[in-house]
């Protein structure tokens, strides 16, 4: 421990002030905390960084694993029976789908977990929310470092399907982005549910009753136009659906007026998704 | 933004605060006052509502009622610039401990917004006043019981806060720790850091604070001065008598009858404020009062 005459903070102390003589420190009073600060989502994020930085390797091992065993399993098993699908080998139908996939996989489930881990077992979140830093802000950082990372594992079946003999078109530069948008709205779905479920235990129902047929009923693996008009309504309103097109019309290059939508539809989405977490968040936190 | 601050320059106040979860009334109608400079303890009971208190003052639980100022800045609207002068030092640990001490420091040092050129040099000194600067790349759970407690001291000072909530500091030190501690917190009190700090360890109080506030069921039901509670509460002697349960019984019975007040200490009655008592009470052993003796008799809670 420093003893009192050892160097413990006075002289060279950040603000520069003597809170004896000075209780109103200048600084403070010129430099009012705004709602969101970009210091304070950088610093929740370090956070998040830096522990990137020991599992990098399990995230990279995991994004292209994965993908690799849907183009094997469907591109290589299917694709003996089926061998275009919309006018695209099935292979590269699969492997383009499949970036949804990897998106979900990497954000929906790591924010559930992670957050819920983070709030109620190893109090981080109440440790970051003792700092000048709001739920807002907090959640938001979280959900930006999931949605960039999601962004960039999920663009690697990508890579995989080029491997395979996928060849993209030129907008294909979009698909890291259409990934971090989807990402956004589903590690903010992640920090939601983790927000409002009471145990651990219970994100198994949320896993098979709603992300398993979400993520089968997007059109990753078979068109969804042979389906029920219910089915095909249904798939509108589904996230995963709408990356999923947009990654296709990216990749093979046919980019038309409704992948607008579909971008509006995933913005719109991820804002939902971002308030909805915020909000349960702070009540969960803040009794 | 101009900011008018009360006459007598309180770096904390609170008023009539309550907070109740369910039928549980955590806090009913607690007042508490750390002027400026000073260091307040809050002393009392498991379940008094200490933490629940401490929470309050970092916006992080709501309160049903009640005012709160901290620094001037009024919560929980305003808790977010009062936080980025407070120091927290929380009851449980929450280090990150899948981190190394020094990456646990890093991410404060910029949760706190310490300056990106003078962040480097918070960092080396909340390393040396957790003593860790051998030991900065360790993981957190490598480290000791003692060493975490420290780190999570020394994240608390990283921005220099003029105000620090300590929650149970000490809880976990051996003696030798405790001590360093105590040096350390009083150095700050000394170059003008406010403080509030809750304690289990009477000793602790009696040693650091400026002024006592004795909590029982979410109420303050005395404060002042730790030497003030003794001459008032207790006397400025003791009167200890050691026997059977059948015998402490009987004595308790006598002193009351005399007008003096009790508390049992397992083996043995104290008479506070036996002074001059003479024969006119049961002969047993004399010592001082202390801070213990009060606090056992407003809280009627026992002291382990
Ligand atoms: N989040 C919560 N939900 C429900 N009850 C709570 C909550 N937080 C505190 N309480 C209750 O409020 C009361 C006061 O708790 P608090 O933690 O403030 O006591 P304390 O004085 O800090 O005790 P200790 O000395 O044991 O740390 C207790 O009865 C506790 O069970
Ligand atoms: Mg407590």
């Amino acid at each position: 421990m420093a003893t009192p005459s050892e160097p413990a903070r006075r002289g060279d102390e950040p603000p520069g002030r003597d809170p004896a003589r000075d209780p109103s420190p200048p600084g403070e009073a010129s430099r009012r905390l705004r709602r969101i600060e970009w210091d304070a989502i950088t610093g929740v994020m370090m956070r998040e960084v830096i522990n990137f930085g020991a599992a990098w390797k399990q995230g990279v091992f995991a994004s292209t694993v994965q993908p690799v065993v849907y183009l094997l399993a469907f591109g290589l098993g299917f694709g003996q029976l089926v061998h275009r699908v919309d006018g695209h080998d099935y292979i590269d139908y699969v492997s383009t789908g499949t970036v949804a996939t990897a998106v979900l996989f990497s954000t929906a489930f790591n924010a559930m977990f992670g957050s819920f881990v983070k709030r109620e077992f190893q109090r981080t979140y109440d440790a970051i929310l003792s700092t000048p830093v709001d739920v807002e802000e907090l959640v938001t950082a979280e959900v930006l470092w999931l949605a960039v990372r999601g962004g960039l594992f999920g663009s690697v079946p990508i890579l995989v399907g080029i491997a395979f003999g996928l060849d993209p078109a030129w907008t294909t530069i979009f698909v890291p982005l259409v990934a971090m948008l989807t990402g956004f709205g589903f590690a903010a779905s992640g920090t939601l549910i983790s927000a409002v479920v009471g145990s651990i235990d219970d994100f198994s129902y949320v896993t098979s009753a709603l992300f398993t047929p979400l993520f089968l009923v997007a059109g990753t693996f078979f068109p969804l136009t042979g389906l029920p008009l219910a089915f095909r309504i249904l798939a509108e309103l589904n996230p995963l659906h709408h990356c999923v097109e947009l990654v296709r019309d990216c990749t093979f290059g046919d980019v038309d007026p409704t992948d607008l939508a579909r971008v509006g539809a995933l913005v719109l989405f991820a804002a939902l998704m971002w308030w909805g977490a915020v909000d349960r968040t702070r009540r969960r936190l803040i009794a | 933004m101009t900011r008018t601050l009360p006459c007598v320059a309180s770096a904390l106040s609170v008023t009539a605060l309550r907070k109740s979860f369910g039928s549980v009334h955590a806090v009913a109608g607690l007042d508490l006052d750390v002027p400026e400079g000073t260091c307040v303890g809050l002393l009392g009971p498991n379940g008094a509502g200490k933490s629940t208190t401490m929470r309050m003052l970092t916006g992080q639980t709501r309160p049903d009622s009640g005012e709160i100022s901290v620094l001037g800045f009024r919560l929980p609207r305003e808790s977010k610039q009062a936080r980025a002068q407070m120091g927290v030092v929380p009851q449980l640990d929450n280090l990150d401990t899948t981190l190394s001490a020094r990456d646990n420091l890093r991410i404060f040092a910029r949760l706190y917004r310490v300056p990106a050129a003078e962040r480097d040099a918070a960092v080396a000194r909340g390393l040396e006043i957790a003593r860790l600067t051998a030991r900065a790349d360790a993981v957190v759970t490598a480290l000791s019981g003692g060493m975490r407690r420290r780190l999570l001291i020394a994240r608390a000072l990283l921005h220099g806060p003029r105000l620090l909530l300590l929650d149970e500091p000490t809880v976990g030190l051996d003696p030798q720790v405790r001590q360093e501690l105590w040096a350390m917190i009083d150095g700050l009190r000394t170059e003008g850091t406010s403080i509030l700090m809750t304690t289990h360890y009477i000793e602790e109080a009696e040693r650091l604070a400026d002024t006592v506030t004795i909590v029982a069921a979410g109420e303050a039901v005395d404060e002042g001065p730790p030497a003030e509670l003794v001459a008032r509460h207790a006397g400025r002697e003791v009167r200890e008598v050691y026997g059977p349960p059948a015998r402490l019984e009987e004595v308790e019975g006598a002193a009351r009858a005399a007008g003096f007040s009790t508390r049992r200490t397992g083996t043995s009655v104290a008479i506070l404020g036996a002074e001059g008592a003479g024969d006119r009470l049961p002969e047993g052993e004399t010592r001082a009062s202390r801070l213990e003796d009060v606090f056992v008799k407003l809280t009627g809670e026992e002291v382990a």
